[in-house]
């Protein structure tokens, strides 16, 4: 489940935020009349639809596992949390007939009619993206039911689940995440591009449009997650002693830049005295509550972990700003990206390391809540199936997924390849037209 | 009508149409399998590749649908079928990879080896889902599975009579709505020769999964005797409208009839999807697990009821949008050729 979730969350972040990139291409086109922009669109709305086939299939298996996994959860829970994947269902629905829309309309709607077939899929993507992270924060903070004396979920109320009290620092900081790495990862291909020589115009533009709203997205982000992470010490306190690997509840507690995290503490990294209860608190007298506060049996393992996972995301994030701020500078000062090739190379890193930091905060809210499932009402091993074959399934499912991403790559590659050569049909790709019949061949 | 009986025709509905949209594309897989190797299964192959293209495995958004609305508002009965049926639905989504990821694979590989694999490992995979899934169906029609977490036997739960039988004939009927549709595609493509091709498959696909019907009789009023009486009383009208579709698609079909077979034979797999629904209520596991007691409280159903009101306000318009959209662009291209 980890790996297949993992998997599916750079997809789903490149659906969430792809089609905004690939609008942003098709107004400067229309806008300056740019047939290079226009161009940029077309090709990103057949990368978009390849990744959202992907998507596709890793949802479906990802709904088998809600079952094959974890029927107690689903079993359990489902009536609560349910809903809100109901709600995604309809923006996926929404989302897939737009893209069809949008790459048919590239030779038969008129510009801007055109352009405004690509906007649902943009608000559908939001509104996936919402309703998806709205149950992630539900698990950490569950609320809208309550629970009987013999165990039995009561008091439904679907629109407290969907709005818990998560939602509003979860679903920004993902929805964030999901500009941040497609907007990086995009660029980053272009970038790979210009160090290789082709310093077009294309490249020039497919690097900037992402880059730019990545680098806008980043500082955002940084404050987002901050707020995150400072509710998180409210609402879920051992897991945000997990992060910092606070042991004991104290005030003065010291920030640790990466190091071991042991029983007794920190071993190694580098500490800033007082600097944890300043920056949950904005004084170093705030008292931050360490993972003593609850038996050991109720404590996230693998603090080491844990701890380094927040340490790189945060990290990750300060360096990506710094390139923000190279870039921003470099355009006030002379209207140019910057001319240096470690720009390019630092751009051409920066997709990777976005995911890199995704991944980690996604360890982050998913190990840091262990060992609960759903936050302090139903632990992980209880909401495991019982059946048998866990494991050789697991197994398989590594072996999959494994393909699938080089299949996805593969298949990106070769479109790259073609559009290099020559113009790649509409028919190519998945939601394009049907192409004209063809001729048929004298028999 | 209860609220919890209205969400279960929800669901019912997804089925539907996951049986016929999704039952197509693994049709047309059966037929790329069978179509033979080397040369002679080239033109089939590229012609179910041609009409399978467009919405790449977009079907599965109707099981992502049905999952979903079982999990939501009958959470105790997902529990207990994904726990107990746990190995063929694995198999089934293994399967569902596999194709999209061996469908994916044949346009970009170039060895000739490494494209044959990619399209058996579409063409074999388009055949065990189906069948895979058609033995969960079964295990729920003959009452194998008992609430709980893996209550019921992991392995005579799914390879049983009936399991069997209906993953056979999910397999069949598949063949048989592809076939079908796979005729007209082949009339677009501009390929008569295809067009007799097919429309012969969707004959013998036809008759075979009429006769695994018949055969299916018997076997259900020896292993899922509840199922047998509702099919032949108060689903009895159904299973006569599936019979009278399917007989009038053989018939139209033989007289190589260009319309309303597509229609007739959609109606015949339909009729027989709702007429195992109205041989099933009322329950949603038979004998253990009744509609009424499965379901959701009323705040959780109400919610799934208006999400499903407001998909269909939005996601109805837009396909017809798609659909003005994709018969204008035909017409076009009629015109211009």
């Amino acid at each position: 489940m980890a790996l297949t979730l993992g998997f599916h969350i750079i997809l789903a972040s490149l659906g969430v935020a792809f089609p905004a990139m690939m609008l942003i291409a098709n107004y400067i086109g229309l806008r300056r009349k740019d047939p290079v922009a226009l161009e940029l669109a077309q090709r990103w709305s057949k990368v978009a639809a390849v990744t959202f086939a992907v998507g596709a299939v890793t949802g479906t298996v990802l709904s088998f596992e809600f079952g094959l996994l974890w029927p107690e959860f689903t079993g359990k829970f489902g009536e609560v949390f349910g809903t809100a994947f109901a709600i995604e269902g309809l923006f996926f629905f929404t989302e897939a007939i737009f893209i069809s829309i949008y790459i048919f309309g590239w030779k038969r709607l008129s510009g801007w009619v055109h352009f405004w077939t690509g906007v649902p899929i943009v608000i559908a993507g939001l509104g996936g993206a919402f309703s998806v992270v709205a149950v992630n924060s539900w698990m950490n903070q569950p609320d809208g039911f309550k629970l009987a004396s013999d165990g039995t979920v009561t008091n439904v109320d679907p629109l407290d689940a969907i709005f818990n009290r998560a939602t509003g620092y979860e679903v920004p900081h993902m929805i964030l995440a999901a500009y941040l790495v497609t907007g990086f990862l995009v660029a980053s291909v272009y970038a790979v591009g210009m160090l290789r020589g082709r310093r077009d115009r294309h490249h020039r533009l497919g690097l900037l449009i992402p880059l730019t709203v990545a680098c806008i997205a980043t500082p955002i982000q940084f404050a987002v997650g901050d707020t995150a992470a400072r509710s998180i010490a409210d609402d879920q306190p051992v897991k945000f002693a997990g992060m910092e690997c606070v042991q004991k509840t104290s005030t003065h507690v010291p920030e640790y830049i990466f190091g071991r995290c042991t029983s007794e503490g920190v071993k190694g990294g580098i500490k800033i005295p007082g600097f944890d209860s300043f920056l949950v608190g904005w004084s170093t007298d705030t008292k931050v509550t360490g993972l003593d506060s609850v038996p050991s049996d109720a404590r996230p393992p693998a603090n080491t972990m844990l701890h380094w996972a927040f340490d790189t995301m945060v990290g990750i994030c300060t360096l990506l700003i710094g390139l923000g701020l190279w870039l921003g500078l470099s355009w006030f000062r002379k209207r140019d990206i910057p001319k240096s090739p470690w720009f390019l190379r630092a751009t051409a890193v920066s997709g990777l390391s976005a995911i890199v930091a995704l991944e980690c905060g996604w360890i982050v809210t998913e190990v840091g809540r262990q060992p609960w499932v759903v936050y302090n009402t139903m632990r992980t091993k209880d909401a495991v199936t019982d059946a048998s074959g866990v494991w050789v399934s697991l197994s398989i499912v590594v072996l999959l997924y494994t393909a699938l991403g080089i299949v996805t790559v593969l298949i990106l590659r070769a479109m790259a390849r073609r559009w290099r050569t020559a113009e790649i049909g509409d028919a190519d790709v998945p939601y394009g037209p049907s192409p004209a019949p063809r001729a048929k061949e004298p028999s | 009508m209860s609220e919890a009986d209205a969400v279960a025709a929800v669901l019912w509905l997804g089925a539907t149409m996951y049986a016929v949209f999704g039952g197509a594309d693994f049709g047309a897989g059966f037929w790329a399998l069978v179509a033979g190797g080397g040369e002679r299964g080239t033109r089939p192959r590229e012609l179910i590749a041609w009409a399978i293209g467009p919405v790449w495995e977009a079907n599965h958004v109707w099981l992502i649908f049905v999952l979903v609305v079982l999990w939501t508002a009958f959470s105790g009965a997902f529990a207990a079928i994904m726990s107990t049926l746990f190995i063929p639905l694995c198999l089934a989504a293994l399967g569902i990879v596999l194709r999209g990821s061996g469908f994916a694979f044949q346009r970009v590989v170039t060895g000739a080896g490494e494209r044959r694999l990619a399209e058996a490992a579409f063409a074999i995979s388009s055949v065990l889902t189906p069948f895979f899934m058609g033995t969960v169906v079964g295990g729920i029609a003959s009452g194998r599975v008992p609430t709980g977490n893996a209550q019921g036997d992991a392995v005579t739960s799914w390879l049983n009579p009936v399991s069997l039988l209906i993953g056979v004939l999910f397999v069949a009927t598949g063949a048989y709505i592809a076939a079908v549709f796979l005729v007209s595609d082949a009339r677009r493509y501009g390929d008569p020769e295809l067009e007799r091709y097919f429309a012969n498959r969707a004959l013998g696909a036809a008759v075979a999964a009429g006769a695994v019907a018949f055969a299916g009789i018997f076997v259900l009023r020896a292993d899922a005797r509840y199922i047998y009486d509702g099919l032949t009383s108060e689903a009895l009208p159904l299973v006569l409208a599936s019979a009278a579709f399917g007989l009038g698609a053989l018939v139209l079909l033989w007289r190589g009839a260009r319309r309303g077979v597509r229609p007739l034979a959609v109606g015949a797999v339909v009729a027989v999807i709702w007429g195992w629904g109205a041989a099933q209520y009322p329950y949603l596991l038979p004998k253990t697990l009744k509609i009424a007691d499965g379901a959701a409280p009323s705040e959780t159903l109400t919610a799934v009821l208006i999400v499903f009101g407001v998909a269909v306000a939005v996601v109805l318009p837009s396909l017809g949008l798609l659909y003005t959209l994709s018969q204008r662009s035909v017409l076009e291209e009629e015109a211009e050729g």
